[in-house]
């Protein structure tokens, strides 16, 4: 269980003075310095866009994870959530569909199955855990389901709607400001917001939250509801950027998002982590894979990597804690 | 028959034990006081093992334990009892007794006959009334604590520490453990014993030894002290009465609640409370006493009844309501229910009322919650004084004085506090009712639940009582005793 927790909620605590808490951001520092001296184009401004573009869909989850492992809690269905959501919007599509309306719809639909996991979990008291592995299940054989088990090509459709996946601005992909725009937002209602506030109170106790008059199931339900949304539009910018949307999208993103979270710092028991801190987790996961690229290494390999780096960043986390 | 001589202690920062030496004869009850943070938890957890010390000696029947170890502790017959019970919740009373040491068969297979068998030599040995097959969850904390008694006995503990045992007893149940106490150690079983309850060391202890902040005030014969002379030696001043004066100034009728009822909890409950009155309730643990709270501010439904506020009939439907209504709750578990304890004191502060620091555009406003709880850490002197302190870290009494500022910062007019000096050491005590007061004087009502009869009859204007789920009486101050209190508590 959490001690010492860096949580904060101070008057002049600037973003940058948070980080310093965080043992993580020194690591990823220090990657960085190492993937410069081993590789000169790490460095190069296409290469660091890059970095950022690579985590930037399962990146948008992550910030929505973040919230509901505050919570105490974790949502494994936010994978298949995006393969739902991705095979419905090429499917809309085909049918000749507004782009914008296909956009509308996918994110009700990852509001919809995202209220289902909170209600599960607030109205039917299951442990998050297993409302989502259920829901997990059974959404990629949705997915698979109006798929009819195969990829769904929009682009026969005539329509244009490559700009949110491939699209870019000033040079930077669009996906990236997407990313970047979630952290704004995800960053902003946790720190300012009375909702962000009572996210927190939830996970450090239940009950003294209860009792301090916040709605838990409430503030939980929305939780899940946030990852849901998230993953809607992970999956909009993943169908944009591929020109399909295939049953087997987003799967393993959960595992991804939620490694992203825990390196970070948060917490697996909840009331202690930030998205600041997840973003830092998510460019740690994609600077590492990105050097480990630069220099040729197996993919097969990375994997092995970035699991120790799970393991290693928590002990970090945990070290930098008790010092203090 | 145990010597701790000069034991020194430090953790990073604080020296926590100070050249402390104590000596306890075989069959003795040694009551260990001192406030809270005096050090008494740490020698304790040096002489399970827990802790290792830094400089001094541990004697046992003279002989000198060195590397000391949790395991090597319980091999000389040292146990502990914490006041968080070291039980499994889902586990049998035998199979908690012989946690570890499991009797096995020959194939190795666990041998529960045999175990329950054992058990219940145990049990009958020691006089305890506890069914070796009861399920560990499905217990009283009093027995609960019996079953950590003969869990000890039965790995022949020679000396026994028990701390805090009755922080979460009734009085009836405190009569049951102290007989089971006082016969063991008639027996020639020693103990040690913590307690924050001063009526209760005299009643039980023959010797005393008093600390303060991590070093030796002195030792000695029980009965050589009186109540006064023992608080003011821990706190180190003259404490004559810890009930700080106030005068009475009962108003009008602010709630009022008429034939409450919670199924099977509560039964008919029927009071009116005044503006600037204390309404004591006291009772035994599992009475009643908490439920009625949690049922006025709307934590829990209730299924008949009406409550009044201010004349005007209401329903809370959740605590929100409740607090909107201008209520407060100060629970009992106060780490469990009270506090978050992963965030700082602007937190808790600030979570009951966020509402009160939103700007226009609803956004919170970090400056002015900082601003709000240093005026409280100056008004209440919490300790320590930063407001971006983690309230995992204060001690109980201040932990307390940031629940219940965070109540009057928003606003709250009846407050509801339940057991709210429980595990607070003696001068946080004083200072926790000087806050009540000044409270009522504001204008505030409270209704205060506590197991603490003094601290009833010391603080309340008048005081209900409850037994198993009904009122049994309501009286005024002037005409409470703590035998009265007792007697419609018990019946």
């Amino acid at each position: 269980m959490g001690k010492g927790k860096t949580t904060k909620v101070s008057e002049n605590s600037s973003l940058i003075k948070n980080l310093k808490a965080m043992g993580i951001l020194w690591a990823l520092i220090l990657i960085c310095i190492i993937a410069a001296i081993i590789s000169p184009n790490f460095l190069r401004p296409a290469n660091m866009v890059n970095v950022v573009r690579s985590v930037s869909l399962n990146g948008i989850i992550a910030m929505g994870m973040t919230f509901v492992v505050l919570t105490g809690g974790v949502d494994l269905s936010v994978g298949s959530t995006v393969g739902v959501a991705a095979v419905s919007a090429a499917i809309m599509m085909q049918k000749g569909l507004n782009p914008v309306v296909t956009v509308a719809a996918s994110l009700l639909i990852g509001v919809v199955l995202g209220l289902i996991n909170g209600i599960g979990v607030t109205v039917g008291k299951l442990a998050p855990f297993i409302m989502t592995l259920g829901t997990m299940t059974a959404l990629r054989g949705v997915a698979r389901y109006i798929a009819n088990g195969s990829p769904q090509n929009w682009r026969d459709s005539g329509i244009d709607f490559s700009f949110l996946g491939q699209g870019s601005i000033l040079g930077v992909p669009v996906p990236v400001y997407i990313f970047l725009a979630v952290f704004a937002v995800a960053f902003y209602v946790l720190k300012y917001t009375e909702f962000g506030r009572s996210v927190y109170a939830l996970g450090d106790s239940r009950e003294a939250a209860r009792l301090c008059g916040i709605n838990t199931k409430k503030v939980e339900t929305l939780c899940f509801v946030i990852t849901g949304f998230l993953s809607a539009l992970s999956a909009i910018i993943f169908i944009s950027r591929l020109g399909i949307g295939q049953p087997e999208a987003g799967e393993g993103y959960e595992l991804d998002a939620l490694a992203m979270v825990y390196i970070g710092g948060a917490s697996t028991a909840g009331g202690s982590g930030s998205v600041a801190g997840t973003l830092i987790g998510a460019c740690l996961i994609s600077v590492i894979n990105n050097i480990l690229n630069l220099m040729g290494i197996s993919p097969f390999i990375q994997k092995v990597i970035q699991g120790v780096i799970i393991i290693l960043a928590v002990l970090l986390e945990r070290r930098t804690k008790k010092n203090k | 028959m145990l010597k701790m001589n000069h034991i020194s202690k430090s953790f990073p920062g604080v020296k926590a034990l100070d050249d402390i030496s104590i000596s306890v004869e075989k069959g003795e009850i040694h009551a260990l006081v001192g406030e809270n943070g005096a050090g008494k938890s740490t020698l304790m957890k040096i002489l399970s093992g827990a802790y290792s010390l830094d400089s001094g000696e541990i004697l046992l029947d003279g002989e000198k334990i060195e590397n000391t170890s949790p395991g090597k502790m319980i091999e000389k017959g040292i146990a502990v009892i914490y006041q968080e019970l070291m039980l499994l919740p889902h586990r049998t009373v035998a199979e908690n007794i012989f946690l570890g040491r499991y009797p096995k068969t020959r194939m190795g297979k666990i041998d529960y006959k045999k175990m329950e068998q054992d058990a219940k030599a145990v049990l009958e040995e020691l006089k305890l009334d506890l069914d070796a097959r009861a399920v560990v969850e499905d217990l009283s904390v009093a027995k609960r604590q019996m079953v950590e008694i003969a869990k000890a006995m039965s790995r022949n503990a020679k000396i026994v520490v028990l701390d805090e045992p009755t922080a979460v007893l009734g009085d009836s149940e405190l009569e049951g453990l102290f007989d089971i106490v006082k016969r063991l150690a008639s027996e020639g079983v020693t103990f040690i014993y913590i307690s924050h309850r001063l009526k209760e060391i005299f009643e039980l202890c023959t010797n005393l030894t008093i600390m303060k902040d991590g070093r030796l005030v002195e030792s000695g014969p029980a009965e050589q002290y009186t109540t006064e002379l023992l608080v003011s030696k821990m706190v180190g001043r003259d404490v004559k009465d810890i009930y700080p004066k106030r005068t009475r100034n009962m108003g009008e009728v602010v709630l009022s609640v008429r034939g409450m009822t919670r199924k099977g909890v509560i039964e008919n409950i029927n009071f009116d409370l005044h503006k600037g009155e204390i309404l004591g309730i006291a009772g035994l643990a599992g009475a009643g006493r908490s439920e009625i709270l949690r049922a006025v501010i709307g934590a829990d439904p209730i299924d008949e009844g009406t409550v009044e506020l201010e004349g005007k009939a209401v329903n809370f439907k959740n605590v929100k309501e409740g607090i909107l209504a201008g209520l407060g709750i100060v629970p009992e578990e106060r780490k469990a229910e009270g506090l978050m304890l992963q965030q700082n004191m602007i937190f808790n502060m600030t979570v009951p009322a966020l509402r009160k620091y939103k700007n226009r555009f609803g956004r919170l406003t970090p400056g002015k919650e900082a601003e709000v709880t240093r005026k409280y850490i100056e008004t209440f002197h919490i300790r320590p004084g930063s407001p971006h302190t983690i309230t995992n870290f204060m001690s109980g009494g201040n932990q307390q004085k940031v629940v219940l500022s965070k109540w009057i910062a928003a606003d709250c007019k009846i407050l509801l506090v339940d057991e709210p000096t429980r595990g607070v050491d003696v001068g946080a005590k004083e200072e926790i009712y000087e806050i009540l007061n000044q409270l009522i004087e504001k204008g505030l009502s409270i209704i205060m639940v506590s197991s603490e009869l003094p601290e009833l009859l010391g603080t309340c204007d008048r005081i209900m009582v409850m037994n198993e789920g009904r009122q049994t009486g309501l009286f005024d101050i002037d005409e409470c005793s703590e035998e009265t209190l007792m007697t419609f508590a018990t019946n």
